[in-house]
């Protein structure tokens, strides 16, 4: 694209321009193509009558079950683009070999990997993970909603801001080509000038807002709304990995937020924080962000960590090995994992002394992880082992995370690291532990607990073949990327002079091709299952034989979850009321006392959003407007004093008793 | 496995109606809330301590800071802390007057310290040593000003508050919003605290 060295800034419109459409076919005909997809889209909502049904029962909605399911097919929209990006970057380093400078030119690749990065991370694994807790957990822990159910529905809207931000990026403008991280001095003005990394500041700034709060809100609900007799010894695995996951975000997200706002300064107020002169340090940066980054990736293994252990406790039909020692452990790489952050730059040349002291701290963080590992197959050992898909899907990931794990610890080691840094052997470490830990997680849970949400099964047979794509694709991808970077090549490389090297290029770009099908038959999967969901359906509320509260109610939940408050006597309360022939009570039913649905949190991030853009383009009347928006509008709020609603009782007793029929049909 | 025959612990459902405390999750999660904005400070009390005596041959802390003023805006701070104190007290004798009379001396503390810090930044840059002239100053200006930031923000729920309170008296909802703007102020005070050690004293001698 070409951008003028001086960028002219109107009052109007500041530095939003004819320029700022980006001269490039690819982004023209993607942008066509989501045009059309997108005119669709609303042709169907409005000729389907859906808008006041969309917004009445859903984007207004309080209820952490649709919040959760919200969050999930956002990053399921997001993770189709970012892995459009990864499979562009994949192609372009297969054909740029022997002269040839592939189809992508610098200025379009740099945005590329930055974005995948960005989106795979922030716009992707963060909803889905925090979608899944906002789901899985009030139901696990017997609470009708979370503790502040409206901050969780703004939650939800600031992260979809941030993504609207991200992808709007791609459209008007430019986004950063800066890598996922945008250390400077390379994000400061002086070399990336233009829009691009002022998206992903703003991008990431609005939906940090609501990672925070969401983070706060799911603590302060695990640490208050748990049901009767449920200590904290006598939580579900997946609760307390959750918790964990919460009091890192509570305790990691404001770093990011500092930094950026530092490197905000730097760009727009000309401070000189990061910058090469004037005293600033672009490694306080470096070493700012990873305080932020390493908890980061704990923020998202450690309730997929919980998902394995729910799975494998279900699937084995036994209660899980070791729960103390998978808590301590789990708290054990809470607390870890902000020793580690500087092992991310060991060659930033802090000395022997710093660097043996992370170093050795990086290896005693994979002690409990290890210890996790072996509660898992010790549950496992000795019993019968039903070999459904989550179970599958643990199996892989435990065959999978071991592996990138030990590549981990090698790269722990510094002198190692020296040679390994910033190389390949590092994306294929790190795609190792994120989609063989991450993302594999994330399917377990979802075919897990797909049914509690929909009231029917996922279809097996296309959740299989999505299973062996992804599992055989992961590795055809990423074990060539192991073998480059230890052959010396760095990441992030657009270009290639050695022609021996593409070979292994082609097999990696193979391997996007095989996950490409795996993730098409996962869609498949959904669309079949839809269609099918009269065969499908789960009538008990309970398919899998489950151990915890959330399989104690029907799928999908009534609004109110639980119709009489479930008491604990122990761990795996649902399988205690089945083992002891507990059955719902009989007792009178009384009105439910329940939060209102509210557009406030859809207005307030609406506002918030457009003051993201404004900024971007130095648009100040319009980021003021809008700012002022967000505050007048959050004042407001708090005015209406009117935010909950009785279920009157008379409903309660006619889902209940819909819900004996259902089990009586269903021979329980 | 064993059979039916163990006797179940106790009941597993609460058929009696639970009621939940109106409002019990608000003061943890403010407090958390609190603490996740005090990590902020923490991460500019770090850049301030990494760059603070980053001058560039610019001027220092000894050029620049006029204690008297800062003592003084940092009494204005202090008293206000105490007349919200005086304010909580009286919305416990159920004394709305009282607590919005106190709550009124409070905000024109709370803009008296404003005014000051505006003037102060104000004649910082007129001096020539505005925020970019180097790294110390970046981070002066990020860690006194993101405070200030905060005292506005206070300010303006003070507003919203008072006009809440008068609407509605000291109904249970404005009571605890009333503790969590308390809270809120008194976090201000000791992170002010820290600022005036740290920025200010420490860095005049």
């Amino acid at each position: 694209m070409a951008i003028p060295s001086e960028i002219p800034t109107t009052f109007l419109l500041g530095r939003l321009d004819w320029h700022a459409i980006p001269q490039d076919p690819i982004v023209w005909a993607t942008g066509v193509v989501v045009a059309i997809g997108g005119a669709g889209l609303l042709w169907i909502l409005h000729k389907y009558r859906l808008w006041s049904y969309l917004w009445n029962e859903w984007f207004t909605s309080v209820d952490h079950k649709k919040i959760g399911i919200m969050y999930i097919v956002l990053a399921l929209i997001m993770f189709v683009r970012g892995f459009a990006d990864a499979i562009m970057m994949r192609l372009q380093q297969a054909i740029a070999f022997n002269g040839s400078e592939g189809y992508l030119n610098a200025h379009h690749y740099d945005q590329i990997f930055s974005a995948h990065g960005v989106i795979m991370i922030f716009f992707v694994a963060m909803p889905f993970v925090t979608g899944l807790m906002n789901y899985v957990v009030p139901l696990q822990i017997g609470a009708r909603d979370v503790s502040f159910p409206f901050l969780n529905n703004f939650s939800f809207w600031m992260t979809v801001g941030g993504a609207v931000l991200t992808m709007m990026s791609l459209f008007v403008g430019e986004f950063a080509q800066t890598g996922w991280l945008a250390f400077p001095p390379l994000s400061g003005l002086g070399y990336s000038p233009y829009v691009g990394v002022d998206y992903y500041i703003w991008g990431l700034q609005v939906a940090g807002v609501g990672t925070t709060l969401s983070g706060i809100n799911l603590l302060v609900t695990i640490i208050k709304m748990r049901a009767p007799g449920m200590t904290m010894m006598r939580m579900p695995i997946f609760t307390w990995t959750s918790l964990c996951t919460n009091i890192l975000i509570v305790a990691s997200f404001p770093v990011l937020t500092a930094t950026l706002v530092l490197l905000t300064l730097d760009r727009y107020v000309g401070t000189n924080f990061f910058t090469n002169d004037l005293g600033g340090n672009a490694m306080m940066y470096v070493n700012l962000i990873w305080i932020w980054g390493h908890p980061e990736v704990y923020i998202l293994i450690l309730p997929l960590f919980g998902v394995y252990s729910e799975v494998v406790a279900t699937f084995t039909g036994k209660r899980l090995f070791g729960y103390t020692s998978m808590v301590y452990a789990t708290v054990c790489i809470t607390i870890l994992s902000y020793l580690v952050w500087l092992h991310h730059f060991f060659t930033m040349g802090s000395g022997a002394s710093v660097n043996s002291f992370f170093g050795i701290t990086t290896m005693i963080i994979s002690v409990p992880t290890g210890a996790k590992i072996f509660n898992w197959l010790f549950t496992m050992y000795r019993s019968r082992i039903r070999f459904e898909l989550p179970m599958m899907w643990t199996v892989a990931f435990m065959l999978t995370f071991v592996i990138g794990g030990m590549t981990g610890v090698l790269l722990a080691v510094p002198p190692a690291d020296f040679v390994l840094h910033n190389s390949l052997f590092l994306i294929a470490h790190f795609h190792n532990v994120i989609i063989g830990g991450v993302l594999f997680g994330l399917f377990a849970a979802v075919y897990y607990w797909w049914p509690k949400a929909f009231g029917f099964r996922l279809d097996p047979w296309w959740g299989k073949v999505s299973f062996w794509f992804w599992v055989v694709g992961f590795w055809v991808a990423f074990a060539p990327l192991y073998v480059l970077g230890l052959m010396g090549v760095t990441r992030r490389m657009r270009v290639f002079d050695d022609p021996s090297l593409q070979i292994w290029f082609i097999i990696a770009a193979f391997g996007a091709v095989l996950i490409a099908i795996g993730i098409a038959a996962m869609f498949i999967q959904f669309g079949v299952s839809i269609m099918r969901r009269d065969q499908l359906r789960d009538e008990t509320g309970d398919p899998w034989n489950g151990r915890t509260l959330e399989w104690a109610t029907s799928s999908p939940p009534p609004a109110y979850n639980f119709a009489f408050t479930p008491v604990s006597h122990g761990l795996d309360t649902w399988w205690d009321m089945k083992r002891f022939g507990q059955t719902r009570p009989r007792a009178a039913y009384v009105p439910i006392h329940m939060p209102k649905n509210t557009g406030a949190g859809v207005i307030i991030a609406g506002f918030a959003t457009v003051c993201g853009f404004a900024l971007v383009w130095y648009i100040w009347w319009l980021a003021a407007l809008s700012f002022a928006g967000v505050v007048i509008a959050s004042i407001l709020h708090t005015f209406n004093y009117a935010r909950d609603y009785h279920i009157p009782a008379a409903e309660v007793r006619a889902t209940e008793e819909a819900r004996d029929r259902q089990l009586a049909s269903a021979g329980a | 496995m064993s059979t039916v025959t163990q006797q179940a612990p106790g009941d597993f459902w609460e058929v009696e109606p639970h009621h939940h405390h109106e409002g019990a999750s608000t003061s943890i999660g403010f407090w958390v809330y609190l603490m996740s904005d005090c990590l902020m400070f923490a991460i500019l009390f770090a850049t301030f301590g990494v760059l603070g005596a980053s001058y560039a041959a610019g001027p220092g802390p000894k050029d620049l800071f006029d204690l008297e003023l800062v003592a003084l805006n940092t009494a204005f701070l202090l008293l206000s802390s105490i007349t919200y104190g005086f304010a909580m007290l009286a919305m416990v004798k159920n004394n709305k007057n009282g607590t919005l009379g106190w709550l009124a001396v409070t905000l024109v503390f709370g803009l008296a310290f404003l005014g000051v810090e505006l003037y102060e930044f104000n004649h910082l840059i007129h001096l020539g040593a505005g925020p970019q002239r180097s790294a110390f100053l970046s981070s002066f200006f990020a860690l006194v000003g993101t405070h200030g930031l905060h005292v506005a923000f206070g300010c303006l729920w003070l507003v919203t508050l008072m006009i809440q309170v008068s609407q509605r008296g000291l109904i249970p909802a404005n009571r605890r919003r009333l503790s969590c703007l308390s809270m809120f102020w008194h976090f201000l005070d000791v992170i002010w605290i820290g600022v005036f050690t740290f920025v200010y004293l420490l860095g005049m001698i």
